[in-house]
């Protein structure tokens, strides 16, 4: 299907693979440093994303995604008192594209959320996290380290997330 | 020779990276590798009803794996892609099995590089966009180089060269392109505490094909470029960008050798509670591809999202817009109110209201001469005021949702929708004409417990044209946070043709953990539009089980 020429590039990236594999550390992984933007426009780079050494969500999604808007407005009621107990700090990263992404801001303060928001117009993030279908939901540790996600929302599955984070500031191992 | 120099420069990047991996210690424990893939099987039924039918091979199968490295500034990947064959309503030149995205980057706080595949996007994307939608079955990914910088703190800029992805092969024409963006209160310390902050952006993009034609006498570079302004004042956000492209004959706009420009603006005030969005925006021949003979979705350079609001109830959706690159001229408002809780209309849990306009027209476009036709071949083709609105409308809706939440148990959401749809524009054939549509849709979330869900959604469309009324109630049952059932029923029960009045049933049923979805559906999918952004596909109407699994690592 491909032309020779371009295998070349396809076989040294698998070689590198598998010369390198050996060397990964499957415990947690770290976020990986891509540019994002703020909501007023200001550049981010998300391995800066930190709470103070608190566990942090963080999750994928966009305006015109049903569930995930389901998602967000029940966690938006639940919200401070999981700061409270806990001091988690949820972070939005929305994919809306150039189509959507100047209805970000009205949206996020039409609704009333209390959420940090990062703008991922192009993509890229959602790349970089091999995010596939929205919304998807991250858990970081207090190390900023990714040790849960789930893909999806279901009413009730925001008992499973707050139980997560609890588990986090006890100390107690994840279920995977 | 380009590729060459690419492969060369990835190899050195390469052979560094690992050499100090290697040897520093620290850096072996930084080395991860990450993917993800999807699978999206169908296998087809014959059914006369609806005009399905099966397909030689019975089974056809979508499907990726991604994989990307990364050890500290260092990182690689590449996507194998298969497709066995394509699934109905994808372009069938996606054959076969193959890595048509493979790239490698370096980056330092200042610099990165990247060689192989990648995606970008220039301001809004109307110069340039490289993106993919697998959805959709979209991929422009450019092959080449890239480089981005921000050496000087609020000056960030980028250049690029390379070939478009298409499909399995590369588009011929050459895209080179250059952005700079400038944040002025980041570049000028004066301003770094004040409030209002500014930020101009400017784009330059060419491309290159070669000119053989024997009649014509096509331009072989073609330019662009674009600039943009944003404002950030408090609760007042502006954006507007205008982009000029030269001359460029091609088979979209009809050969015509008029220059092209687009100019998108939007503003905004928000403040907690209230949301409102206005956006405007004016498309004059701007369908910009690396190669001068695509159509469709191939090699497109830029995007020219439409400008309306992408509707979530299936019946709304069947008539979704998508932008006319030849020209249009658009407009856009939007409101978002939460009726606070504990008031007479808020109830004890507050109230959304969302309401949403949105109108495109044609624009004016009038003769170069008395001698030449309109749009005529090899000619300037029209003549066209900057604010002259043309007289056909190409789409209009106006909207109003309302969610709200009665109890702990009870949440519903009630919507309505009125469309105009010019069925013959939009889908680019004539004698449909135009459908004048009012969807209402309901939809009823009822909580039995902690974990069980219960949700209905029940949609009525009226519209005297096209294939007349549809009903459809779907029936959903959750067991959070894993399982997930799901009846569903449309019927056409008011087609004109009594033998095309048909229930359109499907049933579905999925289980999630974690990152891993497995969801498998059996029915009827009828025949219509999917569009995400601005880019649409057909779906051919099917009856079948579809199986869809997603995961990553």
């Amino acid at each position: 299907m491909i032309k020779n020429k371009n295998n070349i590039l396809t076989i040294i990236v698998v070689l590198l693979f598998s010369i390198s594999g050996y060397s990964q550390d499957s415990t947690n992984k770290e976020l990986p440093s891509v540019n994002i933007k703020t909501m007023d426009g200001k550049v981010f780079n998300t391995s800066l994303i930190y709470n103070d050494g608190k566990p942090i969500i963080l999750s994928f999604w966009a305006t015109w995604c049903k569930p995930c808007i389901k998602e967000l407005t029940t966690i938006a009621e639940l919200y401070s008192d999981w700061q409270k107990e806990t001091g988690v700090k949820i972070i939005l990263v929305s994919v809306d594209d150039s189509r959507t992404t100047y209805n970000v801001k009205p949206f996020v303060e039409g609704n009333d959320w209390s959420y940090e928001v990062f703008l991922d117009a192009n993509s890229d993030f959602k790349r970089a996290m091999n995010v596939n279908l929205i919304p998807h939901t991250f858990v970081l540790n207090g190390k900023g380290q990714i040790v849960w996600q789930h893909t999806s929302f279901t009413e009730g599955a925001e008992i499973e997330l707050i139980n997560i984070i609890r588990k986090i500031i006890k100390g107690e191992p994840i279920d995977k | 020779m380009k590729n060459k120099s690419a492969i060369l420069f990835f190899l050195i990047t390469g052979f560094i990276t690992n050499v100090s991996a290697q040897n520093i210690s620290n850096n072996l424990n930084k080395g991860e590798i990450h993917g993800s893939f999807q699978a999206d099987c169908q296998y087809y039924f014959k059914d006369t009803a609806i005009g399905a039918s099966v397909v030689p091979e019975y089974f056809l199968m979508n499907n990726f794996e991604n994989f990307i490295y990364t050890n500290s500034k260092f990182s690689a990947g590449f996507r194998f892609e298969s497709y066995q064959n394509a699934l109905k309503g994808f372009d069938t030149r996606n054959k076969g099995i193959g890595i048509p995205y493979r790239f490698a980057s370096y980056k330092t706080e200042n610099v990165e590089i990247t060689v192989g595949n990648f995606y970008e996007q220039f301001g809004s994307g109307m110069i340039l966009r490289a993106y993919e939608d697998w959805g959709l079955g979209f991929d422009n990914s450019i092959y080449g180089i890239r480089v981005k910088s921000e050496l000087i703190k609020g000056i960030t800029l980028k250049g690029l060269a390379g070939n478009q992805r298409l499909y399995f092969a590369k588009g011929e024409g050459i895209v080179r392109g250059a952005d700079g963006e400038f944040s002025l209160n980041d570049i000028f310390k004066r301003l770094s505490e004040k409030k209002t902050r500014l930020i101009f952006g400017g784009s330059f993009v060419s491309k290159y094909q070669e000119n053989n034609d024997p009649i014509y006498y096509f331009p072989e570079n073609v330019a662009a470029c674009a600039g943009r302004f944003n404002v950030f004042s408090g609760k007042i956000n502006f954006y507007g960008e205008y982009v000029y492209k030269i001359n460029d004959p091609s088979a979209v706009n009809n050969l015509i050798y008029k220059d092209g420009n687009a100019v998108h603006s939007s503003i905004s005030y928000s403040q907690k509670g209230l949301g409102i969005l206005i956006s405007a925006k004016r498309v004059d021949n701007m369908d910009f591809r690396s190669e001068r003979s695509a159509t469709g979705n191939d090699l497109l350079i830029n995007y020219l999202p439409a400008l309306t609001k992408q509707h979530i109830y299936s019946l709304a959706s069947m008539y979704p817009y998508a932008t006319q690159p030849t020209g249009e001229m658009g407009f856009y408002a939007q409101v978002i109110y939460t009726v606070k809780k504990n008031t007479w209309l808020g109830g004890n849990y507050g109230t959304i209201v969302n309401v949403n306009y949105s109108i495109a027209n044609s624009i004016d476009k009038e003769k170069v001469n008395d001698t030449t036709q309109l749009n005529e071949k090899g000619t300037l083709g029209y003549k066209s005021g900057f604010f002259e609105i043309g007289n056909e409308k190409y789409f209009e809706d106006f909207n109003v949702e309302i969610t709200h939440k009665f109890s702990k148990k009870i949440k519903t959401i009630l919507f309505f929708a009125n469309l105009v749809y010019n069925k013959d524009v939009i889908e680019g054939h004539s004698g449909d004409g135009t459908v004048y549509a009012n969807t209402f849709a309901l939809d009823l979330s009822y909580k039995l417990d902690e974990k069980n869900n219960l949700r209905m959604e029940l949609q009525h469309l009226y519209t005297e044209q096209d294939k007349g009324n549809w009903v459809m109630g779907l029936l959903e049952y959750t067991i959070s946070p894993k399982w997930f059932f799901a009846v569903s029923d449309g019927w056409n029960y008011g087609n004109s043709d009594s033998k095309k009045q048909t229930h359109y049933y499907m049933g579905s049923f999925g289980f999630v953990k974690n990152a891993t979805r497995i969801a498998i559906n059996y029915g009827r999918q009828r025949e219509g539009i999917i569009c995400i952004g601005g880019v649409c596909r057909n779906v051919p109407s099917m009856n079948g089980i579809t199986m869809s699994i997603t995961s990553n690592f």
